[in-house]
């Protein structure tokens, strides 16, 4: 029983052992890792990436993916630059760009639901249209000089948190709770368990799938905005391959890629993972093509692993 | 004339932990002749074709095939031996042609490629010897069932099938369809094919059959020839025992009508009206696909409906998804448990209080009171005495009979007034199957009302305080109590195809 017990720990947490012993490793690989600089520096760097994966988190709990995430940010950035360009304030800016990141998310909504098309396919479509549109509207040009403050959010600190960690943080919050704490976030995970069920239990299946990509594509406005003021410019390649690093922090999180489980503080040390492999890395002055082979290797080790595990776990109940 | 015995069945059982689904079972089939298997659901005719194919390994007994004996078939023995199902559920790959289709897996071959020309040719040949007219270039997924069927019987027979056997070959067919697959069955009683039938349409036994074999409960009653018997002889053999389960009922009273419904059609279901009454069990009887189903989920606002009204409280009532049902006080425990009951990701608490969950919430902010939530589990919990360590278990890792009681729950928990049970205890454990017959006696006894399909008749007759049959679609008969019997009911469930074939 004790036995059993330790393997099953280790089963739902062991990706935080994985991530002290990242740390303990790269402190010993790099003088500079254990710094409070350097874990700052990681923080601020996962944010974005971080804001992104918790809209991933609700579009997988309900077995869907969502590839787009990369372009919203992206032509959410550029619009947002041009927009201020034109001389719009930045609050108008903010909420213009986030809805219309929400829209883009219930488009694909729209086409899983009403057509019945896999959410990979869509979302992939949705992905190669948004890039295309961020092209289209900068003429491919990166867009500058919008409004000097905005650029200030990103680089400032309340304290020592710097601003984009704290937006992350709380999005963490806010999805813990209406996931782990409201009726509506009990849904997702009952729609990715058992759609049928779900229905015949009188949830609208069809709302909480539109749901989850709407909240997709916010958050993926969201951390397009805040990319815009850290680097200042409205690059129309932004965010690309953003969807990767989520989907990966997801899944390492050990949120079912089928749907229905997973739990959104995981998804916290799923990003933080990513962030310390890619920090620890460049600090090791590994080059950038081994940094995409590892985390290559990641991704499916995750996989792997909580495939493993679920087996794991079926003997031990069956037993 | 002498008949030469292709298939013998020596002692042939195959038990499980406290259950005999088939108890030294004893019968020959000839060569050439067409023999009905036939027993209810549970009488062991899937398990003996089963281990005739080799997906089984019988406990005891033997098989001799052709002066042969085999204690157990490997599933590549028995088709080489020349042994071929054909299955209600198609064994085709849909985007192939019928051509590719029968020779899947053993294609005609020039060097290493496929030889396209030469299996269109023999198929082509093989669609004349056998009188059907088929596109053999055809994708299979653009046939209609019966000529999917059809492909499936050719695929058989190009393998030189020497025992053919169909279960329920007809369940998905229309009565057109019907008549084309018959047509095909004669071709083969004339080519000297040996054939297993199985099918609950007794009429097509007594139509297509030389010889009929009846099981009951795992064991083997008689063998006669068909025109030995007739088909209310046949039915006596078939239900064989008397009922001797034991089924609580309620003590309450039958009040006024609660829920009316008028003329409901869809897809399946044809000018369905019935009424039900305050505190009453109402049980539909039928065979597996007569649209009984189909109708409650209509009923549960799950399924569409074309045509038809109903009254729910004398008021109109017309559920489209399955929330307006819950919210008017129309609950649904569902046929399939697994796919459409549970979430089995979710724990006991979760899966119970799902359809309440807003009810739980505060107003403002819809955040989930824990504590209401964890009191109105415990209430099911405790009045439908689902065992587990605690609330926080998984579903997935109770047996049956707890996983429907938190199915059950559910609904409960949504206060409902009536209550559609598809299937009440299907695959649940003895004891557990009691319980749920309590649970359902204590609804009714608070003046509710029940719904009960169930195919299984003992429960159906025990539990129903008046019967409606079904039967493709329709309703062929309705049963007070004092008419109950199994034989009724067999024939009310096939009494359809009859009529449609006398006009």
């Amino acid at each position: 029983m004790k036995k059993n017990n330790a393997v099953s720990w280790l089963m739902n947490y062991g990706i935080i052992l994985i991530l002290v012993m990242l740390v303990i490793g790269f402190s010993f690989a790099t003088a500079n890792f254990m710094k409070f600089s350097t874990i700052f520096t990681i923080l601020k760097q996962v944010s974005i990436i971080g804001i992104i994966s918790v809209g991933m988190t609700y579009v997988m709990l309900t077995s869907g993916i969502d590839l787009s995430v990369g372009s919203i940010a992206g032509v959410s950035a550029v619009t947002a630059a041009i927009l201020m360009l034109h001389g719009v304030p930045i609050l108008p800016t903010c909420i213009i760009v986030l809805l219309i990141a929400s829209i883009y998310g219930m488009i694909s909504g729209f086409f899983i639901t009403y057509f019945n098309i896999p959410a990979l396919i869509v979302t992939l479509g949705v992905m190669t249209s948004l890039r295309g549109l961020a092209f289209i509207v900068t003429n491919g040009m990166p867009v500058f000089g919008f409004n000097d403050s905005f650029g200030n959010f990103a680089n400032s600190t309340l304290g020592l948190i710097p601003y984009p960690v704290l937006l992350a943080a709380i999005v963490f919050i806010a999805a813990y709770v209406s996931l782990e704490k409201t009726a509506l976030g009990r849904y997702f995970y009952g729609v990715g368990g058992n759609e049928e069920a779900s229905r015949l239990s009188g949830v609208n299946v069809v709302r909480i799938k539109y749901f989850a990509y709407a909240i997709s594509g916010f958050l993926s406005g969201l951390a397009g905005l805040v990319l815009l003021s850290r680097t200042n410019s409205g690059q129309p390649a932004a965010g690309m391959g953003y969807e990767m690093d989520a989907i990966t922090a997801v899944v390492l999180a050990g949120v079912n890629i089928m749907g229905g489980e997973g739990r959104v503080g995981m998804v916290v040390i799923g990003v933080l993972i990513m962030g310390v492999l890619g920090t620890g890395m460049i600090m090791c002055n590994i080059n950038d093509y081994v940094q995409q082979f590892v985390k290559g290797l990641v991704l499916i080790s995750a996989v792997a692993f909580s495939a493993y595990s679920k087996r794991v776990r079926a003997r031990m109940i069956n037993k | 004339m002498e008949k030469n015995t292709i298939l013998k069945i020596k002692h042939l059982s195959q038990y499980y932990p406290g259950v005999k689904a088939l108890d030294d079972i004893n019968f020959e089939i000839y060569e050439g002749e067409t023999h009905a298997v036939c027993g209810e659901n549970g009488a062991g005719k899937s398990t003996f074709i089963k281990i005739l194919t080799g997906a089984n390994t019988p406990t005891k007994g033997s098989i001799e095939f052709a002066g042969h004996e085999y204690s157990c078939l490997t599933p590549k023995e028995s088709m080489e031996l020349g042994i071929s199902v054909i299955y209600q559920e198609f064994s085709l790959i849909p985007y192939l042609s019928v051509s590719e289709n029968i020779f899947y897996g053993r294609e005609i071959k020039k060097g290493v490629f496929r030889d396209l020309t030469a299996m269109n040719e023999k198929a082509q040949q093989l669609c004349k010897e056998m009188g059907v007219e088929l596109d053999i270039e055809a994708r299979v997924c653009d046939l209609g069932v019966a000529y999917q069927q059809i492909v499936e019987i050719m695929k058989a027979v190009s393998r030189k099938a020497r025992l053919l056997i169909m279960d329920e070959p007809t369940a998905p067919l229309t009565l057109n369809e019907t008549e084309i697959f018959f047509n095909i069955v004669r071709k083969l009683q004339q080519d000297g094919v040996t054939i297993i039938f199985i099918s609950h349409r007794l009429e097509e036994v007594f139509e297509l059959c030389n010889r009929v074999t009846v099981f009951c409960d795992g064991r083997y009653i008689t063998t006669k020839n068909v025109d030995e018997i007739n088909k209310k002889q046949l039915i006596s053999y078939m239900v064989g025992r008397e009922l001797a389960d034991d089924f609580p009922s309620p003590k309450n009273g039958i009040g006024e009508v609660v829920l009316k419904v008028d003329g409901l059609t869809n897809h399946v279901v044809r000018n369905l009206s019935f009424e039900l009454h305050k505190g009453e069990i109402l049980g539909f009887g039928g065979l597996v696909g007569a649209g009984r189903t189909e109708a409650a989920q209509a009923i549960f606002g799950a399924d569409t409906y074309q045509t038809g009204s109903m009254l729910l409280n004398g008021k109109p009532y017309m559920p489209r998804l399955p929330k307006d049902a819950l919210q008017a006080g129309i609950g649904l425990i569902p046929e399939d448990r697994k796919h459409q009951g549970v979430i089995m990701g979710l724990n006991i608490r979760e899966n119970i209080i799902y359809s309440v969950l807003e009810r739980c919430s505060a107003k403002l902010f819809p955040y989930i009171d824990s504590q209401r939530e964890k009191s109105c589990v415990e209430k099911y919990i405790k009045e439908l005495n689902i065992k587990a360590p605690n609330m926080e278990e998984l579903v997935g890792n109770l047996s049956g009979g707890n996983q429907q009681k938190v199915v059950l729950g559910k609904m409960l928990a949504t206060e409902c007034d009536i209550l559609i049970f598809d299937e009440p205890t299907r695959g649940i454990d003895v004891g557990a199957k009691y319980e749920i017959y309590q649970l359902m006696c204590q609804f009714v006894e608070q003046g509710k009302s029940i719904i009960m399909i169930s195919s299984e008749m003992p429960e159906l007759i025990g539990m129903s305080n008046r019967i409606i049959v079904m039967c493709e679609g329709r309703i062929s008969g309705e049963l007070a109590k004092n008419e109950f019997s199994q034989e009724r009911i067999l024939e009310l469930a096939s009494k359809h195809c009859i009529m449609e074939g006398l006009q």
